[in-house]
């Protein structure tokens, strides 16, 4: 049974190492959770002092938490909060921003123009792609409903 | 108190990423790219908007406000300009998020070591 060579993909699954489920869930929610509650001390923050209405104030917060991870990313702190938080630092804008500034900095090697510049993108690149294919997708189905009913 | 929520909801869709990755074995790369297609998704009947209002910045900061921004701008050039404003509007509200994704990501490569 556990040599049989049909059986591979349940035969690897005992030697697989379990995920702790629960525990990844718990450090996900935590640390996206503080991301977002600095966001919004940095977006109360614009509100305040700079009069952003809550719609507009979300571009300056994205604007800043970018700045603020790109540079934990070049001293090498964001990474190692990621090991631990996994989609807690993937899914909020900081981890678009790490993505932009890591692959940057592993190709510098090859010079500014070919390394940095042309690989800034080489994993956020995605992210851009099915944006704005869905959003124009979208925007062109929504405006056609509009002008029909 | 949106503070509060905006800790509650943005942790949430940060567990609804990490399941996606634990459950159904998807890369990051997947993980994000889902969420971008449906925050857009989400905006075409202003149920994001609720949301942000909700939530604020626990709204704002995740990667699903993305594509929310991309529609939202695409629609109100689209409103006024008809299906070429799509195209016109599309990046107006996430301007900022982009420019300075390069901005300081460039910088930042160019004078920092890479390290690990």
């Amino acid at each position: 049974m556990l040599n049989d060579p049909k059986n591979y993909k349940e035969n690897v699954n005992a030697y697989l190492p379990k995920i702790p489920y629960f525990m990844n869930c718990l450090k996900a929610f935590l640390v996206g959770g503080l991301i977002c509650l600095i966001g919004q001390g940095i977006q109360t923050f614009y509100m305040y002092f700079f009069h952003f209405s809550k719609q507009t104030a979300g571009n300056p917060t994205v604007a800043t938490l970018i700045l603020i991870s790109a540079l934990m990313t070049g001293f090498g702190v964001y990474d190692k909060i990621a090991q631990f938080a996994g989609a807690g630092t993937i899914v909020p804008v900081t981890g678009f921003a790490n993505s932009i500034t890591s692959s940057a900095l592993e190709h510098k090697s090859e010079g500014i123009v070919l390394g940095i510049a042309t690989n800034l993108f080489q994993l956020a690149g995605e992210v851009i792609v099915f944006g704005v294919v869905s959003a124009a997708v979208l925007g062109i189905l929504r405006l056609f409903i509009e002008q029909v009913f | 108190m949106t503070f509060v929520y905006a800790f509650l909801v943005g942790g949430a869709i940060c567990v609804v990423g990490q399941l996606m990755m634990d459950v159904f074995k998807l890369t990051p790369a997947h993980v994000v790219a889902t969420f971008v297609v449906v925050g857009a998704a989400l905006d075409v009947f202003g149920v994001y908007d609720h949301l942000i209002e909700f939530a604020g910045a626990g709204a704002t900061v995740p990667i699903t406000s993305f594509g929310h921004s991309l529609l939202h701008g695409a629609m109100t050039e689209g409103h006024q300009h008809g299906y070429l404003g799509i195209a016109m509007g599309i990046f107006k509200l996430t301007s900022a998020g982009i420019t300075s994704a390069i901005l300081f990501g460039f910088l930042v490569a160019l004078f920092f070591k890479p390290k690990g």
